[in-house]
């Protein structure tokens, strides 16, 4: 069978450094931090990708976002996604059942138009707001079955078969097509974009979309950093000369044996 | 009523189960006292009577216990089906659970079906009226205040959010068996085959008492023997950042940090780990930290208890002979 894959990314601040707020409370500033996709998003992708490769089909991407969030778009294309498409609007006020009812809204209208997604990647959760819902939430949208927190995932006779890591061990999903999937990070290594997969990323025309209805929100009064922490580090030496200090801190703690 | 979903081991509730119970218990208080109820869900892995003892040492009034062929496998939808079912015959205005993948999985499939909102890794309450939880957000970098006004509210507790604790009153700890229909759509999201699996190792890096972690300042795939030595001289577990499982130093399984393991461990040294978000959010509820890293002002030296600073090439091998040293012969 050839198998459309669609993965749903979301722009989010590059939080690897401090985290700074908007002044009105309502976002992260990424002004300074530059913007990313989640980790579990760019394993979404990378299964995406060999996925529908493996099966003769195509990957495609989706996202809802302000204008810029073309450029994570790009990103998808230039690793091996073949279209995408942008809904615009202002993420934030979006909560996770607004965006699962957006991004459904788009799956059936393609549906409509004979380009049927067979199967919906989603990042586990996002890395700014962590709500854990939209992959549930889209499902429940197209009344398809989902499967959370895949590390790897195949397809075989018409099946997804996706591997997670549960409480006591690598659990095997079997769900039948068409199906939700939501990704964690750990099963795949995301691959790095070529020169030549950038080019051919900013040729591809993006399908541009407006929300088709108003959101309820997320539901937020405001964000806000915890109160620093003054630091309390006990300096217990430096290089090989620290040694003696540390076990005695260790036999303190009750870790060896005095 | 406050309905708390717990997820158990073969000793009973699981730590942040009994941590969530806690954390239900102080919004009892807060709501005048009322009942705090629990679910579980399928064939346990211990004696309900035991659990359903453990449990009412934290305040639990009925344990309602599914049972049927349905939960004979793990599926989120029909757990969250079962929930359902027992929320409806208790009527609880509260549904909540653990942070943890399934306690998340449960509640977003209640959340959806029953189209209200949920707010997932909550770590206090507010305010009653209207009902407002401060959750993490960013990976534990910042906070959301987010208001749950809509019946039933619905969150998961964040990992560490409190301290379990049991009830200064317990509660009853009746024992309620219940078999909930659960609709075939339900069914067909399930566990069709589980295996103990390498990345189960993981779970002794969350269960272990000392953790050794290793970030960049390794220095490559074949940098971890001097650490490996002191995992081994302090009976502990090894855990990386990122960075190591990025660069294919060592696999994902033992990643800390947002995207891979949560770690609670008496002692956590960190070695060669800058400290950033990410990781921190993995580590932050060590008991004590102890950083060795080059560079003095690295976020996790500012945030650990106790610090060394020097290459953990040289502070780590160290450290080692010294440990050997002091040993009895």
């Amino acid at each position: 069978m050839s198998l459309d894959v669609l993965v749903c990314v979301k722009r989010v601040v590059d939080s690897t450094g401090e985290v700074v707020l908007t002044e009105d409370g309502q976002s992260a500033d990424g002004r300074y931090a530059g913007f990313t996709l989640s980790n579990h998003e760019e394993c979404a992708i990378e299964l995406a990708v060999q996925t529908a490769t493996a099966a003769g089909g195509s990957a495609s991407v989706l996202t809802l976002g302000e204008p810029e969030a073309v450029d994570q778009l790009r990103s998808a294309l230039a690793v091996g996604c073949t279209a995408a498409t942008h809904i615009g609007a202002d993420p934030g006020a979006f909560g996770p059942a607004d965006v699962a009812r957006e991004i459904a809204a788009v799956i059936r209208d393609h549906e409509g138009s004979g380009r049927p997604h067979d199967l919906v990647l989603l990042g586990n959760d996002a890395a700014d707001t962590g709500d854990f819902q939209v992959g549930i939430r889209l499902a429940h949208e197209l009344g398809r079955p989902v499967v959370n927190g895949a590390a790897t995932i195949a397809v075989e006779d018409g099946h997804v078969v996706a591997g997670v890591k549960g409480p006591e061990g690598r659990e095997t999903y079997r769900v039948p097509l068409p199906a939700v999937v939501t990704v964690l990070e750990g099963g795949v290594e995301p691959r790095y974009p070529t020169v030549p997969g950038r080019m051919k990323a900013k040729k591809v025309e993006i399908e541009q979309r407006t929300p088709s209805t108003e959101p309820a929100g997320p539901n937020r009064r405001r964000l806000r950093l915890p109160p620093p922490q003054p630091s309390e580090v006990q300096v217990l030496g430096k290089g090989a000369d620290a040694a003696a200090a540390v076990v005695d801190l260790f036999e303190q703690l009750g870790v060896v044996a005095r | 009523m406050i309905l708390v979903l717990v997820e158990t081991d073969a000793t009973g509730a699981v730590e942040v189960s009994r941590e969530t119970l806690t954390f239900a218990r102080d919004l009892s208080a807060a709501g005048g006292g009322v009942p705090i109820d629990a679910v579980v869900v399928g064939a346990l892995p211990c004696p309900v009577a035991d659990l359903a003892a453990q449990l009412a040492s934290y305040g639990v009034r009925d344990v309602h216990h599914a049972t049927g062929d349905a939960f004979g496998a793990y599926g989120g939808a029909a757990w969250a089906s079962a929930v359902q079912s027992v929320r409806a015959s208790v009527g609880s205005v509260v549904v909540t659970a653990a942070g943890t993948p399934r306690g998340m999985e449960v509640l977003a499939h209640l959340a959806a079906r029953l189209d209200v909102t949920m707010a997932a890794n909550v770590v206090a309450f507010d305010g009653l009226a209207p009902f407002t939880v401060t959750r993490q957000v960013v990976g534990g970098a910042a906070l959301e205040d987010m208001v749950l006004g809509e019946r039933p509210a619905i969150f998961t507790v964040a990992g560490h959010a409190v301290e379990a604790t049991t009830a200064a009153t317990p509660g009853e700890g009746r024992v309620v068996t219940t078999a909930p229909e659960v609709a075939a759509a339900d069914l067909v999201a399930r566990v069709v085959s589980a295996e103990p699996a390498q990345e189960d190792l993981s779970g002794g890096l969350k269960s272990a008492r000392v953790v050794v972690g290793a970030g960049r300042g390794a220095g490559s795939a074949d940098g971890f023997g001097d650490l490996l030595e002191l995992v081994d001289l302090l009976d502990g577990a090894l855990g990386v950042s990122r960075v190591v499982t990025s660069l294919g130093w060592r696999p994902h399984h033992e990643q800390v940090g947002q995207t891979g393991s949560r770690i609670s461990p008496d002692l956590y040294v960190a070695c060669g780990i800058s400290g950033a978000i990410q990781h921190w959010a993995g580590c932050a509820s060590a008991k004590t930290i102890l950083a060795i890293n080059t560079d003095p002002d690295a976020p996790m030296v500012a945030k650990a208890h106790y610090a060394v600073i020097g290459d953990l090439h040289e502070v780590v091998p160290a450290i080692n002979e010294e440990i050997r040293r002091r040993r009895p012969a």
